[in-house]
């Protein structure tokens, strides 16, 4: 029998965030058709950079495309079948595998869209891990050559950022404008990419903001909804349809939701955050935790791969605050841009868990939190990196935590009857029983 | 490949013996009054340790199973940096002084930072180093890290590392260098006078003691290697791939009659290929040479520069046929294996491809080694 403690309603924003993913779906698939250009990259690209070629260019980024193919179950199998005939290991990143696949099979995720998988113009990554820069390397192989363009931004965390690793980050961006106007032959527009950085600015700000308001008893927001949310950002985070969406319209409608005491989940009971992406496939295992009234109130992944977060005066962690400058240049919006992301939460684990496992613990912490559940996602190398040592500093901050192995994109090796059971032992183990058979 | 005449005293045996007894040799070294630094990765600028007379010794596994790593690194990252860390946490490496890795894969980037959680050594340094090596951006960028790392160097043994000191760190480097690509030249020979094996303890010992004396040494086989005959070499193999040290693997492949004549090891020709050019701008000299040499996997993008090299060698070392092996997981590797096969077998050398754990299956391996042999000798009768 349920109990209800909380008052519960469905996002009145969801139906746009819907409409705004399948619109980016669409617009990639239908670039060409307008006159327009489409490139593809990671979801932590630069994407303010090609922005400038114009108002008529749209990207396909790789991780959300992988994602979306992993929760079609049956094309993530025929994808990643694909790939491994041509020689790629199986243990390879699984957003990267299920993204080839399409290439291979020529097959679109979106096939009310297109048909067949739209190819890019060009390719536009960034590096920080080691699957980056090489995913479009291979992309571009097996295309049939495309122009690529990458950008390392893996010059250590964010705290030890000097001038000199600016500037590396910063000259690659001004060696990439140029590359991109030789390879579009297109002249380009810096003020647009100062909008859209100014847009990025406000996404990254907004997501963060959204995420902290999920500190409140009850939860406003579930991840598994915010999945869903947090894909925006993903797409384009430089974006104004990104930008408006989170500012204007889930902001306020979360923090009304906070106001009125609107819980994610109505039975609340436990919290707990996880971490790494979920096995797409089998995202009911959130639903599942909602049995024992237990919400997760998102993750240091959902929080940060697009949110940006800094320190605040009164101890907490809170949204970076939108930066007050008045950019009137390109080398100014590079620079704003590049020292922006490398302050990214995300990308702090890649020199050092011990920075993770310190975000980490605030989260759990300033959530208040029962519980870590962690993904050790045999899909995504770059963000399983350190994850064990997360698991023994967040054990000794004292905050108990549940292991448990799988992949975000390939369901092969995922065991959910075992993941169920594992989830009912660490809930008994936390002194929850089931509201809900 | 026919056994080695009978010599006197192996000529390889010092290299090999310095591999099999790396820390006696390491603490012998120490107790002559100098700092060990245990480093992780070839990308680690060898020429700034030596100029601050501290000896570098790359940080391998053994080759062993264990059971000491599971709570540090999740099980998909690669059986070498999980081998390596094992070392560590038991204790083999105690007599380290510092440890330090220059930014490559994440594979190994885990046992550093696991290394630097638990092992408790005086002084840790993560070099920051460019990915993007086909940037122009690169080598100012290392550049600037490099003399970061000197003046970190500095401040930890309390002295100026002066220009002097860098061409002295530079010299010793570029003189091991130097020697061991002579040694590497004699193998394109139609009868080299050098096993696989026999380069492989040579190239790995000179990552683990002190270049000088490994010079000396060095000097003196290429002396010795000027009238060595060791007979028909077989089938003339190339092995390519990611760290490599299985020793046992080569000799066994070896046994069966083939001979690795070159390879693209980063415990090979990656390591020593390329000398530091002096200029009057040491650090930036040194920058360059680590952002020009040829590059680990992970670093080769978004040109796949690899793929012009090894084709290269194979033609300079007369290859027939292509071990690629990697460790098993290995991400960057696995990302350009297949377009090496490919490009390998356009140009007529027979591959085949195997996957390195902690431990080698030698039976296994002896299978399939020889059925890949057996195919190119049937080609040759055809």
């Amino acid at each position: 029998m349920s109990t209800t403690k909380y008052p519960s309603e469905r996002l009145k924003s969801w139906g746009k965030a819907k409409t705004l993913r399948e619109n980016y779906y669409r617009d990639f698939a239908e670039a060409h058709d307008k006159g327009g250009i489409r490139w593809a990259g990671g979801a932590w690209s630069f994407d303010a950079i090609p922005a400038g070629l114009g108002e008529d260019v749209w990207c396909l980024t790789g991780e959300p495309y992988g994602a979306t193919v992993a929760f079609n179950k049956e094309l993530a199998l025929e994808c990643q079948e694909a790939i491994e005939t041509k020689g790629f290991a199986r243990d390879l990143c699984s957003y990267m595998r299920n993204y080839w696949g399409s290439i291979i099979l020529n097959k679109y995720a979106w096939p009310q869209y297109s048909e067949e998988f739209p190819k890019p113009d060009f390719m536009w990554q960034d590096h920080i891990c080691c699957s980056h820069a090489k995913w479009y390397q291979v992309a571009s192989d097996l295309e049939g050559g495309i122009p690529t363009f990458s950008i390392d931004v893996s010059v250590g965390p964010y705290e030890e950022l000097t001038e000199s690793r600016l500037n590396y980050i910063v000259g690659q961006m001004h060696d990439g404008i140029k590359w991109l106007e030789k390879t579009t032959s297109r002249d380009y527009n810096d003020e647009l990419l100062i909008k859209a950085v100014q847009n990025e600015f406000r996404t990254c700000h907004y997501w963060a903001a959204i995420c902290e308001l999920n500190k409140t008893i009850p939860a406003p927001l579930d991840e598994k909804s915010m999945y869903a949310l947090y894909v925006l950002g993903t797409l384009r985070k430089s974006s104004q349809w990104t930008a408006d969406y989170y500012e204007k319209e889930l902001y306020p409608e979360i923090k009304d939701r906070v106001k009125r005491g609107i819980a994610a989940v109505e039975n609340e009971q436990c919290r707990i955050m996880t971490d790494t992406q979920p096995p797409w496939a089998f995202l009911k295992v959130f639903r599942y935790l909602e049995k024992y009234g237990c919400v997760s109130i998102g993750s240091l992944y959902t929080f940060s791969l697009i949110g940006l977060w800094e320190d605040k005066e009164d101890g907490t962690w809170g949204p970076r605050s939108i930066p007050e400058i008045e950019i009137t240049n390109r080398d100014e919006a590079l620079r704003a841009l590049a020292e922006w992301n490398l302050s990214k939460p995300e990308w702090q684990h890649f020199y050092h868990p011990k920075l993770k496992s310190e975000m980490m613990i605030r989260i759990a912490r300033e959530w208040k939190l029962d519980g870590v559940l962690l993904h050790f996602n045999r899909g995504c190398e770059g963000l399983s990196l350190g994850i064990a040592e997360n698991r023994l500093a967040i054990q000794k901050a004292g905050f108990p935590v549940m292991p448990f192995e799988g992949n975000m994109g390939d369901e092969r090796e995922f065991d959910l009857t075992r993941t169920m059971a594992r989830i009912d032992a660490f809930m008994e183990s936390l002194g929850m029983k089931k509201l809900v058979d | 490949m026919v056994t080695v005449q009978m010599e006197e005293k192996g000529i390889f045996d010092q290299f090999k013996d310095w591999y099999t007894n790396r820390h006696e040799y390491a603490k012998a070294w120490k107790e002559k009054g100098g700092k060990v630094m245990g480093y992780f990765c070839t990308y680690v600028p060898e020429e700034i340790l030596y100029a601050a007379n501290i000896l570098p010794v790359r940080i391998l596994g053994s080759h062993e199973p264990q059971d000491v790593t599971e709570p540090h690194i999740f099980a998909m990252f690669c059986p070498f940096c999980r081998d390596c860390l094992a070392q560590g946490l038991k204790g083999r490496y105690d007599y380290l002084d510092g440890i330090m890795i220059a930014q490559s894969c994440l594979h190994i980037r885990q046992t550093y930072t696991s290394w630097d959680l638990h092992i408790p050594t005086d002084y840790s340094y993560y070099l920051p180093h460019p990915m993007h090596v086909q940037s122009p951006q690169a080598t100012p960028y290392l550049r600037e890290e490099l003399i970061q790392f000197k003046k970190s160097v500095e401040d930890w043994i309390d002295k100026p590392i002066t220009n002097y000191d860098l061409k002295r760190g530079i010299e010793i480097m570029n003189a091991n260098r130097r020697l061991m690509n002579q040694v590497y030249e004699l193998r394109k020979k139609r009868n080299p006078p050098v096993t696989g094996l026999e380069a492989m303890y040579m190239v790995v010992s000179s990552q683990m003691t002190d270049k000088h004396e490994h010079n000396r040494e060095l000097e003196s086989l290429l002396q010795k290697l000027s009238t060595r005959d060791i007979g028909d070499p077989g089938e003339r193999l190339m092995i390519i791939g990611s760290e490599d040290d299985d020793t046992e693997f080569l000799a066994m492949v070896e046994d069966l009659g083939a001979t690795f004549v070159t390879d693209d090891h980063c415990t090979g020709t990656r390591y020593f290929q390329e000398e530091v050019n002096p200029s009057e701008d040491l650090l930036n000299a040194i920058a360059e040479r680590y952002v020009k040499r040829v590059p680990c996997p992970s670093k080769d993008w978004p040109k796949r520069t690899r793929l012009d090299h090894i084709i290269r060698m194979s033609k300079e070392y007369d290859v027939q046929g292509a071990i690629l092996i990697q460790q098993k997981f290995c991400d960057p590797h696995e990302l350009d294996t297949p377009a090496i096969k490919e490009e390998l077998e356009k140009n007529g050398i027979a591959t085949l491809f195997l996957e390195f754990d902690v431990t080698v299956p030698i039976g296994q391996f002896k299978t399939r080694v020889e059925a890949f042999l057996e195919i190119m000798r049937e080609e040759d009768l055809f």
